[in-house]
């Protein structure tokens, strides 16, 4: 972390942050989205592995949607990030991907049972 | 917090972006750990197979009930700890990653013992 009078300095001066947080941050949504990529991968192994039922397909067909759902969140977050100075993360995006997540583990439960 | 329609943004002051950055970095840690509760349950399912049928649908519900309860807890304490920042009070403090510790080592344990003595079905 930077001391405190750094960003007392003109904005138009400060050429890029020093810590490279915005693209720490980035990485982070990144990993996030290949976490929920291995999840997806294991919800298809679960689909074809009893052999494939309806109420199976269709869970995972339901968490193929829902991880296309985290990455469109993820992408639309990652292009705000390369933003000089980008804003904090919104309130609606956080709840997104959370309740993406848990609805994963909902469909996931429905596929176990 | 999660249903409340207020807008953090209006609070307080606006805390240097660096800051909200490493609290959003935090968030994305704890949804990775819901994931890979959820693709643990999903593994306890694929390849333990000789379990029996109840230890195997315990120990999976077991570990994406932790998932669940993971990322709904991400939120809420991305939430918390923004509007701390906003406000300028103290971070707020939590039981919840020692309770996560603790329920991970029980289904661990668990899982050990069950695979030990054999339990299958």
């Amino acid at each position: 972390m930077t001391p405190a009078g750094e960003q007392v300095r003109d904005p138009g001066e400060r050429v890029r942050d020093p810590g490279l947080q915005p693209e720490r941050t980035r990485l982070a949504w990144r990993r996030t989205t290949l976490s929920c990529t291995v999840a997806a991968v294991l919800a298809g192994r679960a689909a074809l592995h009893q052999g494939p039922t309806v109420p199976g397909v269709l869970a995972c067909a339901l968490c193929l949607l829902l991880w296309l759902g985290f990455l469109a969140v993820a992408h639309r977050r990652m292009v705000a990030l390369s933003a000089c100075g980008p804003r904090t993360l919104s309130l609606g995006t956080a709840r997104a991907a959370a309740l993406c997540t848990l609805a994963f583990a909902v469909c996931a439960a429905a596929m176990v049972f | 917090m999660w249903f409340a329609p207020e807008r953090i943004r209006e609070e307080g002051d606006t805390p240097d972006y660096r800051f909200s950055l490493a609290n959003e970095r935090t968030f994305l840690a704890w949804l990775r750990t819901a994931l890979a509760l959820i693709g643990g349950g999903f593994a306890v399912d694929q390849f333990l197979p000789d379990l029996r049928w109840a230890w195997r649908i315990g120990l999976a519900l077991a570990l994406l009930a932790a998932g669940v309860l993971c990322s709904l807890r991400a939120v809420n304490h991305w939430v918390r700890c923004e509007r701390a920042m906003r406000r300028g009070d103290d971070l707020p403090t939590s039981r919840f990653p020692v309770l996560l510790g603790l329920a991970v080592a029980v289904v661990a344990l668990a899982m050990v013992v069950v695979v030990l003595f054999g339990w299958e079905g």
